[in-house]
């Protein structure tokens, strides 16, 4: 039992870290454009397919650094210009617009890597066992992801409350309008902070790439995890972000190691009930529906907590 | 005149169309080529244009080519009907399908209703890996013949074999949730219960259908369980990742598996290093010696990086090229009439037949377990070094189980 708790702790909070690398960015964008970036998730897909290429031609250490800077720096692009043209009509065309991009991506992706699944290898320097806890291993590549992703948390932190563009972006998240008034170029700020995000985001594609699948859907397998990850944290709230993310990593890898369901709480039912509906409420087990749980914190949020646990606006 | 030439121009290309149409033999392949499936869907798509090329450099069926259109269905029952009908709208007229049984069920009932509706422009299914057991029971069709041994059939062969291995005591059962992982499940339960009594069932285990991408949890939860054997029908990524993340962990059980052999099993088995110790139950692998597959074999490997995983596709195009000559017509019904109750020597040997009652292809089964060759296996699978070896046959009288079908002919 303590095995299974800590394996799982480590698997939750993997994954949770691997959200972050992501939401940090989508949350930024959001509450600084006002726009849900619908194409986040396709930049962590970029982000593995450009690693893939790159590790192709000159190894993984390459493409773990110039693979986000790639992807980033087409995401300044997009921001530069498509989103700021987009700009000029409204919110909703940007949502559109950020939609659009998300199929163009996919599409683009397929058309140049085909639609199954490429062969994105752990490097062989990573490959081994990093330790053994009660008899299971715990592989190198996964301690790797964690420390990539937790200098980037820190690097991030440091970054927004020790700089002065941090100070610049902070004072953005909360109010947009108020720093265009002062004269700060918030056009760039945004390209700035529009490509750093979809670079963060490309970063975990590089590093979950070859841990996970790549292939043309993992954007959309991830996607909507995101926006319940902004949701639930808070809008434009980075420890909000943080703090969502690592629970519903962990509330999802939990969920899969319980075995509860009703029929487990109150005992079997009645046979007069067993070909009716009911039996199957009363027999699915709590890790049956793992993967609708975020999706089940996210509907209770929004009733109880519209501005997410640390967001302190709600438009 | 200019509307007259706009005219000859959208139907010319349309006559060219039709006039093609008879001259060759075209099946709709509709299976996942994108999505969590797809990796499976095209190794048997080019399965089945290998299959084609070999029909056609025999002079096709009845001198008609051998066509295959692919059609993707992203592993989705409503997908797969828009494709059928895309399929049925461009002249064809047999269709084969065979990942997932949730879509094969929604496929049997869309050509059994088309072709009552239709009469004279019938469709004929063909499954060459759907396993649900419904499809040739309750749910049977006149215009539905399944290749692949149904899933009561593997699970019968697997226990029986788990009875011969007294090593075999805490049992984790993990299968997608749908239709087909259901079934094994519940199969698996009833069998062991019945036959070995004193197996203990550790877990029982429903993920969702291709949608994991990270296996660790459930891996977790299979060691913290004290399982030393698994049970599980996964297929296509949902295989390869579990034994990935089985690996990575350093999980040391004893896997009985219908489909370890698909893209990537073998990659990840040999990484997990469980030598023998993943079996799987199917109609055939490469290293039985047989003459004329091996020859097959050889030739399938020089053309593509893969090697045979569907010899139940083999056997559906060969019996249907055999079915439209012993019918001497293209014409579905008749060569439907002609497959029923059809005898056929299979791709690895042996006497299969096809049963009238309910369109369930019967044959030789076998349980291999994949690991370090000696000089009597000489194919290996995806440069693993490793390869199938037999650990019991199954003949064809031993497989047939009884059907409830109740079989409407038109």
């Amino acid at each position: 039992m303590l095995e299974l708790i800590v394996i799982s702790t480590l698997n939750g909070v993997l994954y949770g870290m691997l959200l972050f690398l992501m939401a940090s960015g989508l949350t930024v964008i959001f509450s600084m454009l006002g726009v849900l970036n619908f194409a986040h998730a396709s930049f962590y897909m970029l982000g593995a397919f450009f690693g893939f290429q790159i590790s192709r031609w000159f190894g993984f250490w390459p493409a773990l650094i110039l693979a986000p800077l790639l992807a980033g720096a087409l995401g300044a692009a997009v921001e530069r210009y498509g989103l700021r043209h987009v700009h000029k009509n409204g919110h909703v065309a940007e949502l559109l617009f950020t939609f659009g991009l998300a199929f163009a991506i996919e599409e683009i992706v397929q058309i140049i890597w085909g639609k199954s699944p490429v062969d994105f290898r752990v490097p062989p320097l990573l490959d081994f066992p990093a330790f053994t806890l009660f008899s299971t291993n715990y592989p190198a590549f996964k301690i790797f992801m964690l420390v990539v992703s937790i200098v980037i948390f820190i690097g991030l932190l440091v970054v927004l409350k020790r700089t002065r563009i941090g100070l610049i972006v902070q004072a953005a998240l909360t109010h947009p309008h108020m720093v265009g008034h002062l004269g700060h170029n918030v056009g760039r700020i945004f390209m700035l902070v529009f490509g750093v995000g979809t670079a963060l985001a490309a970063v975990a594609g590089v590093i979950a790439g070859p841990a996970l699948v790549t292939q043309s859907n993992m954007a959309g397998l991830l996607g909507p995890i995101l926006f319940v990850v902004v949701v639930v944290g808070g809008l434009g709230s980075l420890p909000g972000a943080f703090i969502a993310s690592l629970l519903i990593g962990l509330v999802q890898t939990f969920a899969v190691s319980m075995n509860g369901s009703l029929a487990g709480a109150f005992g079997p039912l009645s046979p007069d009930y067993a070909a009716t509906w009911l039996s199957d409420i009363w027999n699915v087990t709590v890790a049956q529906i793992a993967p609708i749980m975020p999706y089940l914190l996210l509907v209770l949020i929004l009733i109880f907590r519209p501005m997410g646990l640390l967001g302190t606006r709600d438009t | 005149m200019r509307k007259l030439a706009l005219i000859a121009s959208i139907a010319l290309p349309m006559l060219g169309g039709t006039a093609m149409a008879q001259e060759t033999v075209k099946i709709g392949y509709i299976d996942p080529l994108s999505g969590g499936g797809a990796s499976v869907g095209e190794v048997g798509l080019k399965t089945f244009q290998f299959l084609a090329d070999e029909l056609n450099a025999k002079g096709g069926i009845l001198g008609k080519k051998v066509e295959i259109v692919p059609l993707d269905n992203k592993t989705n029952p409503q997908e797969s009907l828009i494709q059928a009908q895309k399929a049925i709208d461009g002249g064809i007229r047999y269709i084969t399908q065979g990942n997932g049984s949730s879509v094969a069920g929604a496929l049997s009932d869309f050509v059994t209703k088309f072709n009552d509706r239709n009469p004279g422009k019938e469709v004929l299914y063909f499954n060459y890996a759907a396993v649900d057991p419904v499809l040739t029971n309750e749910k049977c069709s006149f215009w539905h013949f399944r290749w692949d041994a149904n899933s009561d059939i593997k699970m019968e062969a697997l226990t029986n074999y788990i009875k011969t291995v007294p090593a075999v005591k805490n049992v984790y059962l993990i299968n997608q949730d749908y239709s087909f992982g259901q079934s094994v499940r519940s199969q698996a339960r009833a069998m062991l219960g019945a036959k070995r009594p004193d197996v203990k069932i550790v877990g029982d285990e429903l993920h969702p259908l291709l949608k994991i991408t990270d296996f660790a949890p459930y891996i977790a939860k299979i060691k913290a369980s004290g399982a030393d054997s698994v049970i599980t029908g996964n297929w296509g990524q949902d295989f390869a990742l579990l034994l990935k993340a089985a690996a990575d962990a350093g999980l040391k059980v004893s896997w009985f598996t219908y489909y370890a052999g698909g893209t990537g099993g073998p990659t990840a088995i040999k990484q997990a290093g469980l030598n023998h110790q993943v079996f799987q139950i199917a109609e055939g692998i490469p290293n039985l010696g047989h003459a004329s597959a091996d020859v097959f074999e050889k030739a399938l490997r020089a053309k593509y990086d893969f090697s045979l995983f569907y010899p139940r596709a083999v056997n559906e195009m060969r019996m249907f090229a055999a079915a439209a000559e012993k019918a001497k017509s293209l014409d579905p019904v008749k060569v439907a009439a002609a497959l029923e109750g059809m005898e056929f020597e299979v791709f690895d040997g042996g006497k299969g037949n096809m049963r009238k009652d309910d369109h369930q292809f019967f044959q030789p089964m076998y349980i291999a377990s994949f690991g370090e060759r000696t000089d009597k296996e000489p194919f290996d699978e995806e440069k693993t070094g490793w390869g199938w070896k037999l650990a019991a046959k199954i003949d064809t009288p031993q497989t047939v189980l009884p059907t409830t079908c109740k079989m409407e002919r038109p």
